[in-house]
């Protein structure tokens, strides 16, 4: 096992709901992230995915310190950045960059893409032998644009082409490990696949780490090596891709995973009958419920399932390997996830909630 | 006209400082009550104003409407305004893509189901009252005599495109339009809400476009696909064509640059090269053919005017000749989809 790039255990991020405008007291808190780990290896991709409201993007500000912490412990290459200060950070950014969702928003429309892709360079004080705009060229040119686009603005551009100019900025320092949040799904279809196809190729080339925080599990399982399910502030399921695609072990993997529009006619009406519909919506994370937070949608729960919370570990399941870990109490058995079983699960998933009405 | 809704050569084309944008720019098609077509399309390929434009809710502005809409043997292009105004809420009626935006904010949710109902219907309110809670209750909205009070906001994402769903099938209507209905929406939600189409389909029999660019939300709904790139439609046909044997070199692109749980992990997806075309300024022939990877094959003169869709149900713009196209899609195309 080699020594984890990233390495967070424990992190929790609560936001404080306050009243009053002179004296603000404090009467709640959103726990957006709370009490996650996580690892990340050099060299690998790790998947973070959830619905919206989880706490995936929270995720990805903490451990690359745009936020505090409220709790936890976030160590990247060895060096413990949990609480270090915006000037201390500053020299660790070279190595942990991000690229963002929306490449509208992200970009600044005042800046000519050479200043927008120059900035790392400016920020850092860092002399590039080769001048800096021939630096830039370079980059553009490593992204698929083209060097001429040096004096141009971002609105000359297409989202797909300025995703790129975002990714050339997250590039120019080199740096380790790349945090992309949501890096796709702002742009049309034929040109997600062009994005995803160059973060790939970068990533071969370059040697990057990736966490890929994202919602859409087709994308997920395309990048990822190994993908992080979160629900409400929790990771409820961790495993290698291929583990976490064909036999998922928590209730809520299963149910997202099957929820997933399949693009066969063919194979509509039995992608129909399988599918688990979850009822209901996401608990409210400023009052998450006790125990297993998936429990109030959940059609395995048990009395257990409301007084303990399942901690995040490996099943002594057969069939189950030793990466994949899961949060819960009844984790999902073989015989769910096919024929009868996965029919009775389906039937009872519907019927969670009618007693409660 | 057999057809329930039947669309010929509908053009909208905006006049801008700019120049002319043909929005939409000859589309021909067909729908039978009951049945769902899917529209596919990236964003400016004139989906939505395809949409907007059978509502009738281009009139007036900067847009130039053309062509024939004909619902259920009455013509809407050239109808008086006030006409279309009395079908539309009532004979056909549209879900939009945000809620949030297409819900008033200062009025209740009930308020706003019961007024759609009363424009069309002349009844008390008490009566819209108790309509409006039966529509919630049957869109999937617990305790809907309780909610039915509540604004906009206080609602989840998930109960306020439900909420929009109730409002749109308040009248019953015949013909019903979803733009891109669960695209705002996390997937568990979606699958909810297209559930909810799909039955609420089957017990009003309504005719449904669903228009998107999800291409698995239209092999869930549809039973017939409409590609479109440009303006114009590229290929139509049955879903099961369009997905097991797609025509068009667009289609072969979007079908290969999307990554499938239902296929194993491949190396790389197939993209298609380039962006979608600005509609100021289209490429000269097939508006497809600078992203082509097929175009200018076999001496195919890609800049002349593209043929008419061809093929018998399954229809095809495109310059490749049937044999050539048949022996690109077995060799090149077949395999990676």
């Amino acid at each position: 096992m080699t020594e984890n790039l990233l390495e967070v255990t424990g992190l929790e991020k609560h936001f404080p709901i306050t009243r009053g405008i002179i004296f603000r007291r404090k009467i709640g808190a959103v726990r957006a992230v709370d009490g996650i780990d996580l690892a990340v290896q050099p060299g690998e991709t790790l998947g973070l995915v959830g619905e919206s409201g989880c706490g995936k993007t929270t995720t990805g500000r903490l451990v690359t310190r745009l936020i505090e912490p409220t709790a936890g412990r976030v160590v990247f290459d060895g060096r413990d950045i949990t609480h270090v200060s915006a000037g201390r950070m500053r020299p660790m950014r070279r190595e942990i960059q991000m690229i963002f969702q929306d490449p509208y928003s992200s970009l600044n429309p005042r800046h000519t893409v050479g200043a927008i892709v120059g900035a790392p360079f400016r920020v850092q004080n860092i002399k590039t032998p080769q001048g800096r705009k021939k630096a830039v060229q370079e980059l553009l040119e490593l992204v698929g644009l083209s060097p001429e686009h040096y004096n141009r603005y971002p609105h000359e551009f297409s989202g797909g082409q300025r995703q790129r100019i975002g990714i050339a900025r997250a590039l120019a320092l080199r740096p380790k490990m790349v945090v992309a949040d949501e890096p796709v799904s702002a742009l049309d279809v034929s040109i997600q696949a062009q994005v995803v196809n160059l973060l790939d190729d970068l990533q071969k080339e370059l040697g990057l780490t990736y966490l890929v925080i994202a919602h859409d599990l087709s994308v997920v399982r395309h990048i990822s090596d190994r993908v992080a399910v979160m629900y409400l502030g929790k990771i409820v399921e961790v495993a290698p891709r291929d583990d976490l695609y064909s036999r998922p072990l928590h209730p809520y993997t299963l149910a997202l995973l099957s929820a997933v529009p399949v693009p066969d006619p063919a194979r509509r009406d039995a992608a129909q009958r399988e599918r688990i519909l979850l009822v209901g919506d996401v608990p409210s994370p400023i009052d998450p419920p006790s125990g297993c937070r998936f429990r109030t949608r959940c059609w395995k729960a048990q009395e257990i399932c409301a007084q303990q919370e399942p901690p995040l570990e490996t099943p002594a399941l057969d069939e189950v390997t030793a990466g994949h870990r899961v949060a819960c109490h009844f984790p999902i058995t073989p015989e769910e996830r096919t024929g009868r079983g996965a029919q009775q699960a389906r039937e009872a998933a519907a019927a969670v909630g009618e007693a409660d009405d | 006209m057999s057809n329930f809704l039947e669309v010929n050569d509908l053009r909208i084309h905006f006049a801008t400082d700019d120049g002319l944008v043909k929005a939409v720019d000859g589309l021909t098609f067909g729908l039978e009550r009951g049945h769902t077509l899917g529209i596919v399309g990236e964003s400016g390929s004139g989906k939505s104003v395809t949409s907007l434009g059978i509502l009738g809710l281009h009139r007036g502005g900067s847009a130039r409407v053309r062509g024939e809409v004909w619902l259920d043997g009455e013509e809407l292009i050239s109808a008086p305004r006030e006409e279309v105004r009395r079908l539309r809420g009532r004979k056909m009626a549209m879900i939009f893509q945000d809620p949030l935006a297409a819900m008033h904010p200062f009025y209740s949710v009930g308020r706003q189901i019961m007024e759609a109902y009363r424009v069309h219907h002349r009844v008390s309110k008490p009566a819209a009252r108790r309509h409006a809670i039966d529509m919630l209750g049957r869109v999937g909205i617990p305790q809907p005599n309780r909610r039915i009070d509540d604004y906009p906001h206080q609602f989840s994402g998930g109960m306020r495109q439900r909420a929009m769903i109730a409002m749109a099938l308040v009248n019953n209507p015949e013909l019903l339009i979803a733009d891109e209905p669960t695209t705002a929406l996390d997937v568990t939600v979606q699958a909810q809400i297209l559930d909810l189409i799909r039955n609420l389909q089957a017990e009003f029999g309504s005719a449904v476009i669903i228009i998107t660019h999800d291409l698995g939300v239209v092999a869930e709904l549809a039973e017939n696909l409409l590609v479109m790139y440009g303006g114009k439609c590229v290929e139509y046909g049955s879903a099961d064509q369009v997905f097991r044997r797609p025509e068009h070199p667009y289609t072969w692109g979007l079908l290969g640059s999307m990554p499938r749980l239902d296929r194993d992990v491949r190396e790389r997806l197939i993209s298609i090269k380039g962006s979608p075309p600005s509609l100021i300024n289209l490429p000269s022939g097939c508006a497809f053919h600078p992203r082509c990877p097929y175009a200018g094959r076999e001496g195919i003169p890609s800049l002349t005017e593209v043929p008419q869709l061809e093929g018998d149900g399954h229809l095809v713009a495109c310059h490749l000749p049937v044999a050539t196209r048949s022996r690109i899609f077995a060799e090149d195309v077949a395999p990676h989809l």
